[in-house]
């Protein structure tokens, strides 16, 4: 029985010491090297009037979110006709990219709802490359449930967070 | 002090320092019973801890203060007596005025007379050069003998450490279970835009970060020897999974490939991880080295197969997949013939997902969707049998005590993110909250021998 102690004791002094030196420096200067533009100073753009088609509040371009019930990736009949319009777009401009992000509400698990946001910008992806749009132009990606547009914890908020978003390259 | 403490108005507050005798009503097992007040804290106290219900079958145990115990920094009976309470199994005995520290001084009729089944006495003696001479001795009233004694001279700064030893030995001696009162934790806190992943005493205590961010961080998991952590990190905007070793905070990218990388769960012999991948298109599980290397795919299915958990033997995952329409869990062998050729575990409802494994392999706990709400379930791997845990709204991420007996998990109150834990037989609660901030992902740490 001591001897098991003594080796406990020394294993968790151990522990205890090394975590007592954790310098917070190596912190920081990790989160100094992080220099992706966050998503608020991409999102500032669509804001600006102009006549580009992507932004254009008449156009259906301008229109980016499509929107998917609890627990399902299935792309809506309502949102076809957003989704054919940038494949479309992206037809017509081979220079363009788009890029899909997947988001869920905060409900479940936090990596199932990565999981399902890949879906669901998988899904959008799908229609589009479908409906003219080069697989090379679309990329997919998830956010989870990890980047909420809607901060309520209600009925309101999660049905606007179960959503996947098309962005445009330079946005 | 926190939130959640004042919807608890009429909960009784007890200083550390006075053991007193609370009946633990059986009747009411949501009732706020006890919080811990922990005013006189160290300043690096992270978590308050509410226990909730209590066994049916508590042991009453008096704990008697130990000599000059005052005069330490940190006292070591109101460390033990938090502990054993935590559990759920004990019930603390007022000494009144009696305080025998040596076997001599103890008259057991008195002990039995306030009911008393285990009397716990002891010393402490300040030695130079700042340590701390401890010895305790485990008493039963009844059969009037000496159960357990324990000696260990320790630094001052160490005293919390060697009492959770303490009250490890007491429950191992009273229970015929492991005691984990000496293990630790880790979760993620959310404080405005921070992301912190922190490691903490199972108590809640000694909180130490290991990376703070401000992109999110998820899915803490421990090596099986306890000195290294898998997580996953969205500072490169999207998901990468890291291996970080605690005490030299050296760390890897073990998956970065193309997509999202995520759900990373450690073999039991330490070498490899199993990760969530979108690298081949949809979400599936790979194997991988924990240098990064050896990529190999385990699961084949057109729909999500994510959060995989080793079996304590190595020989398989349980994992949550879409496959069959909604996500249940499953499992699949990891080698040989049948390697990714999965069996479906859940079948009860629509929603069943976040397994772990019990460590001793016999059962898995887990998220099972219950009408509006998300509950902690346990499900017995021989019997098929479920047992749901909880009744709370928002549950998420539950991981099992490497005893068996408790079930760490991430809750929801008032919009705020706190840790709650769970007896295995759903009979106790408590919860462990912060002063500020969303607390979530926990992830119970290894036994440290």
């Amino acid at each position: 029985m001591k001897k098991v102690f003594g080796v406990l004791l020394i294993s968790l002094l151990s522990a205890c010491a090394s975590q007592g030196t954790q310098p917070s420096a190596e912190v920081e200067d990790k989160s100094r090297g992080v220099t992706a533009p966050s998503e608020e100073s991409t999102r500032g753009t669509e804001a600006t009037p102009t006549l580009n088609p992507l932004t254009d509040p008449n156009n259906i371009l301008s229109r980016r979110s499509v929107y998917f019930d609890f627990d399902s990736y299935v792309v809506k009949d309502e949102y076809k006709s957003l989704v054919v319009a940038h494949a479309q777009y992206l037809r017509d401009n081979g220079n363009a990219r788009a890029l899909v992000q997947g988001n869920t509400d905060e409900r479940g698990s936090r990596e199932y709802n990565l999981a399902l946001g890949q879906r669901r910008a998988d899904a959008v992806k799908y229609v589009m490359t479908l409906s003219g749009a080069r697989e090379s132009q679309v990329e997919s990606v998830s956010l989870g449930e990890e980047k909420p547009r809607a901060t309520g914890h209600d009925e309101a908020s999660w049905a606007e967070n179960r959503r996947a978003d098309i962005r445009y390259q330079g946005e | 002090m926190t939130g959640i403490i004042y919807c608890f108005a009429n909960s009784l507050k007890v200083t550390p320092m006075l053991p007193v005798h609370i009946r633990l009503r059986k009747f009411c097992p949501y009732a706020a019973v006890l919080l811990l007040w922990l005013a006189s804290a160290p300043l690096h106290a992270a978590l308050n801890i509410e226990i909730f219900g209590g066994g049916a079958t508590q042991i009453p145990i008096a704990i008697v203060p130990f000599a000059a115990e005052e005069r330490l920094a940190q006292g070591i009976t109101p460390v033990v007596s938090s502990d054993l309470q935590r559990s759920g199994l004990f019930r603390l005995v007022d000494p009144g005025g009696l305080r025998p520290h040596e076997p001599v001084e103890v008259v057991y009729p008195d002990w039995a007379n306030r009911g008393a089944g285990a009397v716990v006495i002891g010393s402490t003696t300040a030695i130079p050069g700042g340590q701390v001479a401890i010895r305790v001795r485990l008493l039963d009233v009844a059969r009037q003998t000496e159960l357990a004694v324990y000696t260990e001279t320790v630094p001052a700064t160490q005293l919390r450490a060697a009492a959770h030893r303490i009250a490890d030995i007491i429950y191992e001696k009273l229970t015929g279970d492991v005691g984990v009162f000496s293990t630790r934790i880790a979760y993620v806190i959310k404080q405005g835009k921070k992301y912190s992943l922190q490691v903490a005493d199972a108590d809640g205590f000694n909180a130490q970060p290991v990376i703070e961010y401000t992109e999110p961080i998820i899915s803490p998991a421990w090596s099986p020897d306890g000195k290294q952590l898998a997580y996953v990190s969205f500072e490169n905007k999207k998901p990468v999974v890291y291996v970080q070793t605690l005490a030299t905070r050296a760390r890897k990218a073990v998956a970065n490939f193309r997509g999202s990388n995520s759900a990373p769960a450690w073999s039991p012999d330490g070498k490899k991880l199993a990760v969530t991948l979108s690298l081949m298109g949809g979400s599936q599980i790979f194997l991988v080295n924990v240098d990064g290397s050896g990529l190999q795919r385990l699961s084949q299915s057109s729909g999500i197969d994510t959060e995989p958990n080793f079996s304590p033997d190595g020989q398989s995952i349980i994992f949550t997949s879409d496959r069959g329409g909604s996500p249940q869990i499953y499992r699949m062998p990891v080698s040989g013939r049948a390697s990714g050729t999965a069996e479906r575990l859940t079948f009860e409802g629509s929603y069943n997902v976040s397994p772990d494994f019990s460590r001793d392999g016999k059962s898995f706990t887990f998220i099972h969707r219950n009408g509006d709400r998300f509950n902690v379930a346990i499900q017995n791997l021989a019997t098929r049998q479920v047992q749901l845990l909880t009744d709370s709204q928002f549950d998420e991420s539950p991981s099992f005590a490497p005893n068996g007996k408790i079930i760490l998990y991430a809750t929801e109150v008032r919009g705020r993110g706190i840790l709650s834990a769970v007896s295995s037989d759903g009979k106790t609660r408590q919860q462990l909250s912060t002063q500020a901030g969303d607390i979530r992902e926990p992830a119970w740490g290894p036994l440290s021998r």
